[in-house]
């Protein structure tokens, strides 16, 4: 029942496999493995965090905060914040919602509805755009209405929230739905039972029952929301000031050729990046999750 | 599935599922539909000529070919991290386990930007490889390592929950009947490894096909040669080419949801056999 009960933090289990014999290698191969890997790690992940923070201090910390307070720069945080604040919450919703149809009930096609829910996992993030631009376009289908009641979707700021709304709708319904099957529905029926109301039932039983995995949710749909670049790209215009989100923003500045200030903005995202890792990884230390393939096809 | 249904006893059955449907209907479903609505309006031979081009089918070959390439490269590399963070106990273990997912944290254009700027020619790495005559940024080299970049934690994550499920067992009873180490390792851990490393593989792969903002700044985008198919879309669409743009957009949704079976399939494959390593 209690799936979540299962500890397995990587750190400190390995003991069992290097004191077999049977199962652990000599020490000279041990050791070029973990060589092999280390290199690879610091070559291909930890190299590129790191010449963010270098390049973005390059010319000092005062003109570091001045890349940051610029107006645009302003002016695309509060943009990312916007997107982040509409896409996140309403994919929570779709989340806690489909998990509760899906996990809670028994109903045809409900491994066709899963697999479309990871759809936009699968669709490259400029196809992501491009839909948007085919519906609500100029030459889109509704885009003779929109025009004729001055309504602007695309490059514009509606078009930027509904694209990250698309990228990030399967983070929190693809946490919940195992989870929530995992645990079966034997306490909500004996809630259900002794009287709850539904809502009392789902506010009380099953809410709680999966607030790490809806935190663990949120996290990455934020992570993906805040960083979205190529589905925004599509839709945005590239209006500066209006309608640029934070990663937009670096690619403007950095193909202005003004590279510390592209790099001082790709810092905070990078902030943002590490302390989602520390989050993520915490939830998974407390309740012994393991960690899978996030935002995997 | 087996007859017994259960009775439906939890409430709020027609509101979630009318609600799930409605959204993502709404959001995913209709608007995708648009690309292949859009691209009816061309018959199939002008379809066929849009997406056959000598400029488009380079892309395809890069895209393809770099994506093949990187998530070949991330299942050799994958392995051998997922091996020492399971297997062996060393300095800094964990904080490399939880930087694992750096690919998927840190926004794509972040990450492009830092792989370009630590492969110029001046960069960080660039500037060792430039007297050799190796150029790595705004080539498909590039690309390249852009892809690898993207693809490390789905190679690793899908390896890893393997490896730390595998019974020992399978090893000891290899070891006591004189198998050496590597045969072990070759002829009883590989085989029961390798649906892992196949979906790792397919996984890496679908997202490198599709992967935009990592690759732009690093790849050139020079037609012909260091072209992706996504930046294909982009700028038909800034040229006002909106059938174009759709058409080659169909092609990478039809790839996407064949490797989408494909994947699916992989995975049922990788759980069964997780089951029966235990």
């Amino acid at each position: 029942m209690a799936a979540v009960a299962q500890m397995s933090v990587s750190g400190g289990r390995a003991e069992r496999f290097e004191t077999n014999p049977a199962a652990s290698e000599p020490l000279p191969v041990k050791w070029l493995i973990i060589t092999i890997s280390l290199v690879f790690f610091g070559a291909f992940l930890l190299l590129p965090l790191i010449a963010v923070f270098i390049e973005a201090l390059r010319k000092g910390w005062q003109a570091y905060w001045a890349a940051l307070v610029e107006p645009d720069v302003v002016a695309s945080m509060r943009l990312t914040l916007l997107a982040a604040a509409v896409s996140v919450p309403l994919n929570l919703v779709f989340g806690i919602t489909a998990a509760w149809a899906i996990a809670k009930h028994d109903f045809r096609g409900k491994q066709i509805l899963v697999t479309l829910i990871d759809l936009p996992f699968s669709v490259s993030p400029v196809v992501a755009g491009l839909v948007y631009v085919l519906v609500f376009g100029a030459q889109g289908w509704l885009g003779p209405w929109l025009s004729a009641h001055e309504i602007k979707i695309v490059f514009a700021v509606p078009g930027i929230i509904l694209a990250t709304i698309f990228v990030t709708v399967p983070f929190i319904a693809r946490e919940l739905i195992p989870l929530m099957q995992a645990q079966g529905r034997e306490e909500e029926e004996a809630a259900l039972v002794l009287g709850a109301t539904g809502w009392q039932t789902f506010l009380r039983v099953t809410l709680p029952n999966v607030k790490w995995g809806l935190l663990y949710g949120v996290i990455l749909c934020n992570a993906r929301a805040m960083g979205e670049f190529g589905a925004v790209s599509v839709v945005s215009g590239h209006i500066r000031g209006q309608t640029n989100t934070m990663p937009l923003q670096v690619e403007i500045l950095y193909n202005e050729y003004n590279f510390a200030a592209a790099f001082a903005v790709a810092s905070l995202l990078a902030l943002l990046a590490l302390v989602t890792l520390v989050i993520k990884t915490t939830i998974e230390w407390r309740t012994g999750r393991k960690a899978r393939a996030v935002g995997a096809p | 599935m087996l007859g017994r249904r259960r009775p439906r006893v939890l409430p709020g059955f027609g509101l979630s599922i009318g609600f799930t449907l409605f959204y993502l209907s709404l959001i995913v479903l209709v608007p995708l539909s648009a690309v292949f609505i859009k691209s009816a309006e061309l018959s199939l031979s002008q379809f066929w000529h849009v997406v056959t081009t000598p400029r488009v089918l380079a892309s395809y070959r890069l895209s393809f070919g770099a994506s093949l390439l990187a998530a070949a490269i991330n299942v050799v590399f994958g392995l051998l991290l997922a091996w020492s963070l399971v297997r062996y106990n060393f300095p800094g273990k964990r904080f490399i386990d939880a930087l694992i997912d750096l690919p998927f944290a840190l926004p794509t254009a972040v990450a492009g930007i830092a792989l370009t700027a630590i492969y110029a020619r001046n960069g960080m790495v660039g500037q060792y490889l430039e007297p050799y005559g190796i150029k790595v940024a705004y080539t498909p080299l590039g690309v390249l390592v852009a892809l690898i970049f993207i693809g490390v934690p789905f190679v690793v994550r899908t390896v890893q929950p393997m490896l730390e499920d595998l019974d020992l067992e399978f090893e000891e009873a290899a070891a006591s009947l004189g198998a050496s180490r590597w045969q072990t390792i070759r002829r009883v851990m590989f085989p029961i490894l390798a649906p892992a490393l196949l979906t790792g593989f397919a996984l890496a792969f679908a997202r490198a096909v599709g992967e935009y903002g990592s690759v732009i700044f690093i790849a050139g985008n020079m037609p012909m040669v260091s072209e992706i198919t996504p930046l294909i879309i982009i700028t038909k669409l800034e040229q006002y080419d909106y059938v174009g743009a759709t058409a080659v957009a169909a092609v990478m949704l039809i790839v996407s949801f064949a490797l989408l079976l494909v994947i699916n399939a992989l995975q049922a494959w990788t759980s069964r056999a997780t089951r029966s390593a235990r």
